[in-house]
């Protein structure tokens, strides 16, 4: 693979929580490279260190060991302020809960990214965003006007707005219903297409991770599957697979 | 169940500790001040114990009324007499008055007010009835010799041999030679008292005691009980003198100065008191948010069964156990208190005796029990919501506590409250007649607390437009952080409201005092440019002692002046009361303009021995009318039998004269030693450069007199009040810094409350200084809302307060004052938000992205 596709990249990451006996680690030496423009789903079981790999790879946590690149920038080293401003350029989030501010109206909510950069929004590029989430007619609601699939779509569009270089998406239909899981996945598959947007989801939704270009499956700290594309009734059967391979170790 | 409360507690120590400090300032005030007064007057107490330690018995003056500061002084010749009584082992006269040192820059020594005390003592005795201690040189002996204490000593720079000039009351200034240092008894400070100690004979010429004297010590021979020794000097006792056991002496003169410190210790306590009422709204809405955020604990307690009386317990048992710690803080915190207020009284100039701090055990229940009692009241209304937290809020994310049921009815109930007390308020400064003053004054005290309450109220239904105003100029200056700000403190009117209530009352106080102050000043220059048609006053340097008249009579004397007329003032006791006696010299009616209903000026200058002017109110309430007859008393017992002659309705700004005048030669003739509270001068061409020169150089030997012009006049007499302001905005101070921790606990408590929130921000690329500017924002838009409430209030009440004084009083808005004040507010803002503005940068971005 060619080093300059890749948008994230780590070399041998290690997360260790604790000292001593009562040590856990969470990550034991995990290298990726997370390629631009591409749709990659992290998956694997509660307590496998996905989130915790999510976290490091966005610079929200460091590692223990190892280091993590972003646009080829070394993160790892970075002090808080050089940190927010690489979010403010190259990072967008989606959260399971949204995360929306309760005063401010879905516009005001998506701007943020930009107003807290002290940007002004390209008009068109606004009008194309909200007409890609559908939320043309609902810009003037608080989140508590709005549904669940509703608040995450204006989530979706808030990640989505400074057009940043990786969208990295916690749990994004954990929250939701079926029905409006699907709409959601729908979205981020949409605009990774459209916009050619780089997207890491971690989930532990077999349907959520259908939708990805590329899977990596997580287990016990480290990577033991990395899987191009697949249904949702092969991933299952993966992390069943998988399940029963760690039982099996 | 009153574990889980204790537990709950104990596991969240900040927010313990955030509500006891809204305690802790109001019981260190009241524990602090019972500490302070009691140690004054244990201080007190010991002095007035060592300087009688010797004397079994005790002969002083007596005054007809009043205190024994009045009390005439006595024949000599009662000495001699008590020396002959059988009982008698020894006994020694003493001439007791005050005296002034004047420094080498010729102007009299002052501190802060407290007297300059002279006593006499005989070099030749053996020193046993003097309390003094001589450090260095001998007791003074002569006309030409004066001992001083060592402070006076040190400050002035005076050493054995040196020269010092001293004032004696009522005279010209004197110099002397310093033939010795002394110090009072154990004592370090007599409360910035000086001491100057003359020999008898000088003493008496100096204070024109001749042939008399202020006071006998009388030791008992032995086996003679001082009871028996009473007995037989009561025999031979000259009128208008008393006599006492030293221990009754002492206890006498220690239960006086209680009594005048009572003053200072309910005018303490009350601002501990408004402290705590400020703290009492702020540990309510404290614990109304902890409340709301711990819906999902109180919830799972009812699941598992816990009925709402339970909860109700948990909370209160909370309240109890955060009461009993902040008052045993503020109890310890209160001695720390009693030595700073001491600091401020001493920067204020009042040097107060101390002896090692007195910790009586009326300081610790009182302490306690308001402390306790006041957490848990307030903790009544957030446990009684803490009920309505149904059981399904266990399970459900996000639920929010419903209204209660009378939620609607809140502004209503907030109106009548705000209807109610301002009704209080007028009834209690308009009704005059028929109610007591004392009830009066606590119909006013409650009105205005229940108008605090009900703005209170009422606020949170106000609070979003005018945060929306306030927020303005932060949203166009502080960009994002400034926007979010303005939004945040619009989220939760109620819990805004309640925050900035607590800053409203201190802020609303300090209005009130402040429009009090400014229309007090008002009305004072009024009436001296109306009234006054002088060139020149003549008062003391502090404006508060009387002048000689001595200095009076030298202007007259040399011939400056076209006029020179004083006014004298001081007690009498006329149909059953005790009143300010004034007196006036002849020719104060060519410089005084007042409203005459009966007479006119003139009649000033024609009372003779025995014709009085009284005030219009004064004739209103005693029927008094032109020619009606009425005995006066004054303190050395002799009587003035008047006539009145004038009747003249006192400017509200301040009247010249009390409710009785009589002319200078009718007081003089019953007055040792008279003096005057002012003297007016006109000068061929008025007020010139020349002219004050030469009224200076006249009274070159009346160091305490200070010449003023009509503005110099009026700067000097306000100075007064403007200490006295200076000390209430600093005590009021207290009450405004509690509602600061106020702001600080609910924007801890919101930073808690809102992590994810903040986590998400970070992560979309907020900074540090952009989260801790929006928290500083948010809290500087609270503390202006509490000055948008408070401040106005505060002009109202200031306003209605005026025109309830007697008289009236020109109602000025004191717009220099409200503009400080407003940037008190910003201030407070500021400073509450620095620890709660840092621990919301300090959040992990992480914090968003993770539940529990």
């Amino acid at each position: 693979m060619n080093a300059t596709e890749a948008i994230v990249s780590a070399q041998n990451v290690t997360r260790r929580y604790g000292q001593g006996d009562t040590a856990v680690d969470a990550l034991r030496g995990v290298s990726l490279d997370i390629e631009r423009g591409k749709l990659t789903a992290i998956m694997g079981p509660s307590g496998s260190g996905k989130s915790t790999l999510m976290h490091i790879l966005a610079g929200l946590d460091k590692p223990s060991s190892g280091t993590v690149q972003i646009a080829g920038k070394e993160i790892t080293s970075m002090g808080d302020n050089q940190l927010t401003l690489l979010r403010r350029e190259h990072i967008g989030f989606v959260f399971q809960f949204f995360n929306l501010l309760p005063m401010l109206t879905a516009r005001e909510n998506i701007m943020l990214p930009l107003t807290v950069a002290g940007k002004e929004p390209e008009a068109s590029w606004f009008e194309e965003l909200i007409t890609k989430v559908g939320l043309k007619d609902r810009l003037r609601h608080r989140p508590s006007e709005l549904s669940g699939g509703q608040q995450q779509r204006v989530a979706v569009a808030r990640s989505l707005v400074s057009k940043p270089s990786v969208v990295f998406a916690d749990e994004p239909t954990g929250n939701l219903d079926s029905k409006t899981s699907e709409e959601i996945l729908r979205l981020l598959r949409d605009s990774s297409d459209t916009y050619g947007q780089t997207i890491v989801m971690v989930t532990h939704d077999p349907r959520a991770a259908a939708i990805a270009d590329r899977i990596l499956y997580l287990a016990d700290g480290a990577i033991v599957l990395d899987q191009r594309g697949a249904t949702a009734a092969e991933v299952l059967q993966t992390m069943n697979d998988l399940d029963g391979h760690s039982v099996a170790s | 169940m009153i574990r889980i409360a204790l537990k709950d507690l104990l596991g969240r120590k900040l927010r313990l500790a955030l509500t006891s400090l809204a305690v802790v300032m109001g019981v260190a005030m009241v524990s602090g001040t019972f500490v302070l007064t009691d140690t004054i007057k244990h201080g007190f107490s010991q002095i007035f114990s060592t300087a009688l330690q010797n004397s079994d018995v005790v002969i002083t003056g007596k005054a007809a009324f009043g205190n024994d500061q009045n009390a005439p002084s006595f024949p000599a010749s009662a000495l001699d007499k008590v020396l002959k009584l059988p009982g008698v082992a020894d006994a020694a006269g003493g001439v007791a008055d005050t005296a002034q040192f004047v420094g080498a820059d010729g102007k009299v020594v002052s501190h802060g007010g407290a007297p300059g005390l002279a006593f006499s003592v005989n070099a030749d005795g053996d020193q046993h009835f003097n309390p003094l201690n001589l450090l260095s040189g001998t007791w003074p002996r002569g006309r030409t010799q004066i001992a001083v204490d060592k402070d006076t000593a040190a400050d002035l720079k005076l050493a054995v041999g040196s020269t010092v000039g001293v004032i004696p009351r009522g005279g010209a200034v004197v110099h002397l030679k310093v033939s010795g240092i002394v110090s009072f008894g154990s004592v370090g400070s007599l409360g910035g008292a000086t001491l100057a100690i003359f020999d008898l004979p000088t003493a008496q010429t100096l204070f024109q005691k001749e042939g008399k004297l202020d006071e006998i010590d009388v030791a008992a021979q032995p086996n003679v009980p001082s009871s028996e020794l009473v007995a037989q000097i009561k025999s031979i006792l000259p009128p208008h003198t008393q006599v006492r056991t030293g221990e009754e002496q002492a206890a006498k003169a220690s239960s006086d100065t209680s009594s005048a410190l009572s003053f200072l210790e309910y005018f303490l306590l009350a601002f501990g008191f408004i402290a705590l009422f400020v703290g009492a709204f702020v540990i309510a809405n404290t614990l109304s948010i902890t409340i709301a955020q711990r819906t999902r604990e109180f919830a799972t307690l009812r699941t598992m069964g816990a009925t709402g009386r339970q909860v109700i317990g948990v909370v209160l048992a909370e309240g109890l156990v955060t009461g009993l710690v902040a008052a045993t803080i503020g109890l310890f915190a209160g001695v720390g208190l009693a030595k700073g207020l001491d600091e401020l009284f001493k920067s204020f100039g009042i040097d107060l005796p101390q002896s090692g701090l007195i910790f009586a055990s009326r300081t610790v229940i009182v302490s306690l029990v308001l402390g306790t009692a006041v957490t848990l009241i307030a903790s009544v209304w957030p446990a009684v919501r803490a009920t309505r937290v149904p059981p399904i809020a266990a399970v459900r994310e996000g639920f929010v506590l419903p209204p209660g049921r009378f939620h609607r009815l809140g502004p209503y109930v907030a109106l009548v409250i705000i209807g109610v007390s301002l009704a209080l308020v007028c009834v209690g400064a308009f009704v005059k007649h028929g109610i007591p003053t004392a009830t009066r004054l606590e119909m006013l005290g409650v009105g205005v607390l229940g108008s605090f309450i009900g703005v209170a109220m009422i606020a949170s239904r106000i609070v979003r437009p005018l945060a929306s105003l306030l927020g303005r100029p932060a949203q166009l200056g502080a960009g994002v952080a400034g926007t979010l700000a303005r939004a945040n403190s619009m989220r939760n009117p109620a819990r805004t409201a309640s925050t900035a209530a607590a800053l409203m009352i201190g802020l609303a106080l300090v209005t009130i005092v402040a429009v009090l102050a400014a229309g007090v000043r008002g009305s004072f220059e009024g009436a001296v440019k109306e009234e006054f048609q002088a060139d020149y006053a003549l008062t003391s340097e502090n404006g508060f002692l009387p002048t000689s008249v001595d200095s009076a009579d030298a202007l007259r004397k040399a011939g400056v002046a076209e006029v020179v007329a004083g006014v004298r003032a001081g007690q009498g006791r006329a149909f059953g009361k005790t009143i300010t006696l004034t007196a006036a010299e002849k020719g104060l009616s060519q410089m005084l303009v007042l409203k005459w209903t009966l007479g006119d000026a003139s009649s000033l200058d024609v009372l003779g021995m025995n014709g009085a002017v009284v005030d219009k109110d004064y004739a209103k309430s005693h029927h008094l009318v032109d020619g009606s007859p009425f005995t006066l008393l004054v303190p050395s017992g002799q009587e003035l039998h008047l006539m009145v002659k004038a009747i003249f309705d006192p400017p509200s700004g301040g009247s010249p004269f009390g409710p009785v005048t009589v002319s200078a030669e009718a007081f003089d003739s019953v007055t040792h030693n008279p003096q005057n509270v002012f003297t007016f001068m006109n000068m061929s061409g008025g007020v010139t450069p020349e002219n004050t020169a030469i009224l200076n150089d006249v009274l070159k030997s009346y160091p305490d007199a200070k010449v003023q012009t009509e503005s110099e006049f009026i700067a000097n007499q306000e100075a007064g009040i403007n200490i006295f302001l200076n000390m209430l905005f600093v005590l009021l101070g207290l009450s405004v810094i509690v509602s600061l921790f106020g702001i600080v606990n609910t924007l801890v408590l919101t930073v808690f409350e809102r992590t994810r929130e903040l986590g998400m921000l970070r992560a979309v690329g907020m900074t540090r200084r952009q989260t801790r500017r929006m928290i500083r924002q948010e809290s500087i838009i609270t503390a202006l809302i509490g000055a948008a409430l408070g401040i106005p209030l505060g002009v109202g009440l200031g306003g209605l307060f005026g025109q309830a004084l007697p008289g009236g009083m020109p109602f000025i808005v004191p717009w220099g004052q409200i503009v400080i004040f407003v940037f008190a507010a910003l201030i407070v803002g500021l400073l509450a938000a620095i620890f709660p503005a840092r621990r919301a940068a300090k959040l992990n971005p992480l914090e968003a992205l993770q539940y529990e």
